[in-house]
């Protein structure tokens, strides 16, 4: 039976991608930095599918506790989902730093130091699947939220390497990069409905990409074919629109 | 060139998606749009909030003036709409489940047939469940709901260990019989105006296998059928059909259904003893649209309660059966309900004391059948009966008739209303969508006390719906 590692428990992608993988016959460790709000999910999981459920608690940017967090896990896993993430407030990163640093640190620095200590497990087992949840903001910076984007695509850049070195290991590295969610990160935000994905949506699509032995997956596949477009733009005119 | 080939590729599609966006942008979430319940009537202009944690729901009590809890808006009328409706749907997690006691304790927005998938399996059954599962157990709780079982098991209220509640203020309290318990009785059937039930804790009742033993027998007329009932009293689960549309001697001939659990002898040799929780998995049928009023002119209503009462010429047909055939014939037509086109239809419900059953449904039978208004379904059952301060409930009959929305009805259902008050009934308040506050106000005996409790309570009717409004629950 399979492991999943869920980092980043708490958010609405995390938790539909626990019950996918939950109803898969998956035991299910659910990480967070606070696993108080987790205790109703766990139960749930338990009784509704009989699942192996167990909630841990992980703080993304303490890289110090990675090693040991990892170490102390009661069973390896053979899948890990890298769900956190900050979109952060453009604006104030701007004029904040601190804003920006913990943007980078959330969405980068911290899936780094995680997915280097589960790369090298899963390089030394031969085996495994590493899933990072990126963005469609990381294929082209824009004015609107380059920091998060640029942090989401250094993350990019990552799974690619990564990808590229373990694929003589056996080992998956999926990137999913998903375009608009409907999720607590965007409550506030009006999404065009038609090219946003619910949560259950998103996971139900990774899920089949992971089994699919995927690369690099856009939810919903619009998405694929609007950064299509957006990448393609030339720099001259890009640079005058209001994105 | 290829540059050129590109502007022209991104302009193109920057436009369609554009034009997608914008057009899409007008249907986004949030906002007010016209919702009904299950009768699709009455239709309410009405914003829908939903929570996942205490925090959002306590920050959707601080924005809105006032709102009215929803489940799974499988009430007929109006009980459940209002300008603001908060929905449990998104509060739906188990907490816990004790499979050596029967005992579950879930989150209030679980569905009824969520708690079968999970206990079934187990050897646990709902202790009461309602002619649909797809209801919350926040709804349940609610309107108090029954089944067939009313007689003998009471309703559903009956075997909640506690629940909890968040009252208008925000805070949170838990009740059982034992604790708070006048709040505990007035939230059950309190029809969601008492506070938002979070969860609640409850014991389930054990079962062999997940089949019933059924018996169906035929009954010629109401007399008939209403000895039947009474010779049917020890079953567990008892409910007629009934054929209204007969006049003079077979007025109320029908089919009375009653049934047990089954336990594994009554499957002995057959194949479902193998594995005699699991019963198999049947495909759904689906209304995909409203249908055109036309299709329900009383011809067709004829010719399907002749089918069916002709169906089964003999007079007990034993069989065993599993719970969804049993328990949810209806189900199994997803959305059935757009039948009745997009007037939209409603469920006349009320029961009668024992001492006027009789004469009384004859005489409201009577008054239906010369009236060609038409009902799709009839349904009888005997009861007993109830607690709490809105009971629906009391020993005698009731009898559930489907109308389709139309001119007139509502004049010939407050005739109808005349003769329930005149032999002692009531009406179910979570079908009904049109009763007056008279009415409500003449046949609910112990709502002066339900309105002090509640006075207490939601002081300033923060949580009130159409309904609530309409008979005189709130002001
Ligand atoms: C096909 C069919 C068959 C039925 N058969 C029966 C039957 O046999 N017996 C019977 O008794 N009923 C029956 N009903 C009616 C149904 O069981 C009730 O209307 C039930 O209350 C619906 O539950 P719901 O979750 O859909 O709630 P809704 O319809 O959304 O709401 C119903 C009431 O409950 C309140 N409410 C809902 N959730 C909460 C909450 N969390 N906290 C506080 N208040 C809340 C609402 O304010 C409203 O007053 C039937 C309905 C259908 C469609
Ligand atoms: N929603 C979208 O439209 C969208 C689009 C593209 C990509 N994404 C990406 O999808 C992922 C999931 O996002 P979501 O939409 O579900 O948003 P979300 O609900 O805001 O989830 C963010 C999650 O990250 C956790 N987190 C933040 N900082 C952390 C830290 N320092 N340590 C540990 N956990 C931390 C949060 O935990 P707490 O609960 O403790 O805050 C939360 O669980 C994110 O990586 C996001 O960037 C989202």
């Amino acid at each position: 039976m399979g492991h999943v590692l869920i980092l980043g428990a708490t958010s609405d992608m995390a938790q539909a991608l626990a019950y996918r993988y939950a109803q898969e016959g998956y035991q299910v460790t659910l990480a967070a930095r606070q696993i108080e709000p987790l205790t109703a999910l766990v139960s749930d999981l338990q009784i509704r599918y009989q699942a192996k459920v167990a909630a841990l608690a992980f703080e993304a940017t303490d890289y110090a506790s990675h090693a040991t967090f990892y170490a102390n896990l009661a069973t390896p896993p053979n899948v890990v989902i890298c769900v956190f993430g900050y979109l952060g407030e453009q604006a104030k990163a701007q004029e904040d730093f601190a804003e920006s640093e913990k943007i980078i640190a959330t969405n980068y620095v911290g899936a780094v130091s995680i997915l280097n200590i589960v790369a090298n497990d899963f390089e030394s087992r031969q085996s495994g699947c590493i899933i990072g949840i990126s963005s469609v903001a990381g294929d082209r910076g824009r004015q609107s939220n380059y920091i998060y984007g640029s942090a989401k695509a250094g993350f990019t850049a990552y799974l690619s390497g990564l990808r590229n070195r373990l694929a003589k290991s056996q080992v998956q590295v999926l990137t999913v990069k998903p375009g608009f969610v409907r999720t607590r990160m965007t409550e506030k935000l009006k999404l065009p409905p038609f090219i946003t994905a619910t949560p259950t949506q998103v996971a139900n699509q990774i899920y089949r990409a992971h089994q699919a032995k995927r690369d690099v997956l856009y939810t919903l596949w619009m998405w694929q074919f609007i950064m299509l477009i957006i990448r393609h733009i030339p720099e001259f005119i890009f640079k005058r629109l209001s994105l | 060139m290829r540059n050129f080939g590109k502007y022209v590729l991104s302009a193109v599609t920057g436009g369609v998606i554009g034009a997608a966006a914008t057009w899409l942008w007008s249907n986004r979430p949030g906002t007010a749009r016209l919702m009904g319940s299950w009768g699709n009537y009455p239709k309410v202009a009405a914003q829908l909030h939903t929570f996942q944690t205490i925090a959002e729901l306590r920050q959707i009590l601080k924005n809105v003036h006032s709102a009215i809890p929803r489940g799974n808006g499988r009430s007929y009328g109006d009980s459940a709409l209002a300008p603001h409706m908060i929905s449990s749907l998104n509060y739906n997690k188990f907490l816990s489940f004790d499979t050596q006691a029967g005992i579950i304790h879930c989150q209030a927005g679980v569905l009824l047939s969520e708690i079968l998938e999970v206990t079934v399996a187990k050897g646990w059954f709902l202790p009461v469940t309602p002619g649909t599962k797809l209801i919350t157990v926040g709804g349940a709780i609610a309107s108090d709901v029954h089944g067939k079982s009313q007689h003998k098991a009471g309703n559903f209220s009956d075997h909640l260990v506690s629940m909890e509640l968040m009252l208008a203020d925000g805070s949170i309290v838990t009740c059982s019989p034992e604790q708070n318990n006048e709040l505990f009785w007035t939230t059950c059937g309190g029809m969601g105006l008492t506070g938002v039930i979070l969860s609640a804790t409850m014991h389930l009742i054990p079962i062999e296998t997940a089949y019933i033993r059924q018996e169906s027998l035929r009954a010629d007329n109401l007399d008939h059928l209403m000895d039947l009932f009474e010779e049917s009293e020890s079953w567990m689960y008892s409910v007629a059909w009934i054929d209204c549309l007969t006049k003079g001697n077979g007025m109320g001939r029908g089919y009375i259904m009653r049934g047990e659990h089954a336990t594994l002898t009554d499957l002995a040799g057959d194949s479902r003893r193998k594995y005699p929780l699991e019963p198999r998995w049947k495909p759904k049928l689906i209304v995909p649209f409203d249908f055109p009023e036309f299709f329900l002119n009383s011809f067709i209503i004829k010719a399907f309660n002749f089918v069916l009462y002709h169906k089964n010429p003999k007079k007990v047909v034993k069989s065993v059966i599993d719970y969804d055939e049993f328990f949810y014939p209806l189900d199994v037509i997803y959305q059935w309900n757009r039948i009745y086109g997009p007037r939209g239809f409603t469920q006349y419900q009320f029961i009668l004391p024992t001492e006027n059953s009789r004469a009384g449904m004859k005489a409201i039978m009577q008054k239906i059948t010369d009236s060609n208004m038409g009902s799709f379904l009839a349904v009888l059952k005997l009861y007993g009966p109830q607690r709490g301060y809105l009971p629906f409930a009391m020993a005698g009959y009731s009898l559930a008739l489907d109308f389709p929305i139309r001119d007139g009805l509502f004049d010939f259902l407050d005739e109808l209303d005349k003769l329930v008050l005149s032999y002692g009934g009531r009406l179910y308040l979570t079908k009904d969508a049109r009763m007056s506050a008279a009415m409500f106000k003449e046949t609910y005996p112990q709502l002066e006390t339900f309105l002090q409790n509640l006075q207490q309570i939601n002081p300033n009717d923060k949580f009130r719906s159409r309904q609530s409004d309409r008979v005189g629950l709130t002001k």
